[in-house]
């Protein structure tokens, strides 16, 4: 299956984000690179506003993450609740 | 007293009512008046309300994210200058990297924005028009903070003091340059594929994502916020080309050979613009995170494939180009630096030869080519530096009549061998650097025939100094042609080793760490 990814700015917003995700999607691979980090996923991960606002201590837009967005592949679909990458549609 | 708790409107309800609500039906006159650019191309859109966003993004929310990220950019490019950031890169070639970058990149941004504001304007349908109209403002504050950001390099280091007159000018910059106005000049349809999908769903994220990686690798802290906040409206782009190309081909089955060949036009005339970027990764980054082959394997072949193999359930084929690509990615990088290497008279930016660490390091990512055929080849070039015969190409390079780019890449299967290509068209002779500009070139000829050819247009006396006389006896010529691109000889060109940039970036750094 194809792979998809997202790759973010490497701060302090986006460290709360890729552990959420990591959370989220067991089989995300988390390549850290300068500046950045960048996770693969066979097929699609799912971005979840709750886990991400458990671990940042607060309210959290899903949105907000286009701030510190560096790239992403697959098809978006996008919720109050739930950013999703996938190729499987 | 009832109080009525206002229910926050969930995304899907706001951007029905924030984007497809603010369109209407025109009255006054017929809607096709009104958007006159949407046919001559054959692309046939039925229902324009079929067109979804998937990031759902209104404009109340596009600004607030904007402004959020104009904030960290700006406060990272003070700190930046303000303490003196510049110093803090690894060595000093860097900065010769982004001499080039900056050089072409802020007017292929402005150019986007010029093309995504006519579409914002032309493309009948509300979704549509209002993503358009956001990569429209994308596009011009990329252009912006990349100019902003130039202001902290050239004052202090050498060849892009005048970036804009070069670019209409310099010869290598004519290949970006040519890029976007052909794109620009493309019908409104055939523009958002070039660019949309072809420019920015598969090829940009190596323009920034390793590159503005490795800038930040190299410590470049200002290349790296104006890079990446750019990269982060770009993610927006690469969904909005996705969303573009699945809308044009469930609309009408006709669309798929229309699209089909604009595909293939465009990721070649993509690919070849990106021949810098690899020499970029390759050979102008002191420290490097992975090679341009590396980097290729990762975006196109892996995440561009997957993106194909889902649009065959359309039909769409992998372009052609891409058996010719796998095949050039283990020369391209090294006959791009040998190109500019030997032109080193006539660039803005200094040039080198690669150490011997980083030779090996060159043979360790390219272990099929490297020690076969460039080693030898730069070995021979230090030895004819030692001899004090540091060897430049003394003529003009013949330019290939679609990408522009002078004649460097060899034939696939013969690295021995130039690749050449000509057809003759209305008596007159022109001339490719592979099959598939040849192609681009013969379902265009007229069009094609247009291209300014920087070197064409040197050797018939249009890029003199003003004033100058080329029938008078001292005449230099290139003398004259760095006047008109406002290069001064021995200052903005040439080799790294010996530079007034090598000479200031050693003294302002001694100055940094004592009194």
């Amino acid at each position: 299956m194809s792979k998809v990814f997202i790759a973010l700015q490497a701060n302090e917003d986006s460290r709360c984000i890729v552990d959420a995700i990591v959370a989220d999607n067991p089989e995300a691979t988390v390549n850290l690179q300068p500046a950045m980090v960048k996770i693969d996923m066979p097929g699609r991960l799912v971005i979840r506003r709750t886990s991400i606002e458990e671990r940042l201590g607060r309210d959290f837009d899903l949105q907000e993450v286009q701030v510190h967005l560096i790239s992403l592949s697959g098809h978006v679909d996008e919720t109050e609740d739930e950013l999703t990458l996938s190729w499987d549609r | 007293m009832d109080m009525n708790v206002k229910k926050k409107l969930g995304l899907k309800e706001k951007y029905a009512l924030m984007t497809r609500s603010l369109g209407w039906e025109t009255s006054y006159e017929p809607m096709d008046a009104v958007f006159p650019q949407t046919r001559y191309e054959g692309i046939r859109i039925h229902d324009w309300d079929k067109w979804e966003d998937p990031f759902r993004l209104t404009m109340d929310a596009y600004w607030k994210y904007q402004a959020e990220k104009e904030r960290k950019l700006y406060a990272i490019v003070d700190a930046y200058a303000q303490n003196n950031g510049h110093l803090g890169v690894t060595d000093a070639r860097y900065i010769n990297a982004l001499k080039i970058f900056l050089s072409a990149v802020p007017s292929l941004e402005y150019n986007a924005h010029r093309g995504f504001a006519r579409l914002g304007r032309e493309l009948p349908g509300v979704g549509p028009q209002i993503a358009c109209q956001m990569q429209a403002i994308d596009e011009i504050r990329h252009a912006q903070t990349q100019i902003h950001s130039l202001s902290n390099y050239n004052r202090f280091y050498n060849g892009f003091h005048d970036w804009k007159h070069m670019n209409d000018r310099l010869w290598y910059l004519s290949v970006p340059k040519s890029f976007f106005e052909d794109a620009c000049t493309c019908g409104p349809f055939e523009f958002i594929i070039a660019i949309g999908f072809s420019f920015e769903y598969v090829l940009t994220n190596l323009v920034f994502v390793p590159f503005i990686s490795g800038a930040a690798y190299n410590g470049d802290m200002g290349a790296m916020t104006f890079g990446f906040s750019a990269q982060s409206d770009e993610a927006r782009h690469m969904t909005l080309g996705l969303e573009v190309i699945k809308f044009m081909l469930e609309q009408d089955p006709a669309n798929l050979p229309i699209i089909q060949a604009w595909i293939d036009k465009w990721v070649w005339r993509g690919v070849r613009l990106l021949s810098i970027v690899a020499m970029l990764m390759d050979y102008m980054l002191p420290k490097r995170i992975m090679s341009w082959k590396e980097a290729w394997e990762v975006y196109f072949e892996e995440n561009g494939m997957a993106l194909f193999k889902d649009l065959a359930r359309y039909g769409i084929k992998v372009p052609d180009c891409v058996e010719l690509i796998k095949k050039e990615k283990d020369h391209l990088s090294h006959q791009a630096w040998n190109a500019f290497y030997t032109a080193g008279k006539m660039t803005n930016f200094h040039t080198w030869l690669p150490t011997e660490e980083e030779m090996d390091w060159l043979s360790s990512k390219y272990p099929d080519t490297f020690d076969r055929l460039y080693r030898p080849r730069f070995e021979h070039y230090r030895e004819m530096e030692k001899q004090g015969k540091r060897f430049y190409n003394t003529t003009l390079p013949m330019l290939c009549q679609v990408c522009q780019i002078p004649m460097l890449f060899t034939e696939a299967d013969d690295p021995t061998q130039i690749s050449y290509r000509q057809v003759t068209h209305q008596g007159d002779k022109y001339h490719f650097c592979s099959d598939h500009c040849q192609h681009i070139f013969e379902r265009e000829p007229d069009k094609y025939v247009e291209a300014w050819l920087p070197a064409h247009q040197i050797w018939q006396g249009n890029c003199f100094a003003e004033g100058a006389d080329p029938g008078a006896p001292d005449f230099d010529p290139l003398k004259s042609v760095l006047d008109y691109w406002h290069l001064v000889y021995g200052r903005d060109n040439l080799d790294f080793e010996g530079s007034e940039d090598q000479k200031n970036f050693a003294a302002w750094r001694a100055q940094a760490t004592r009194n």
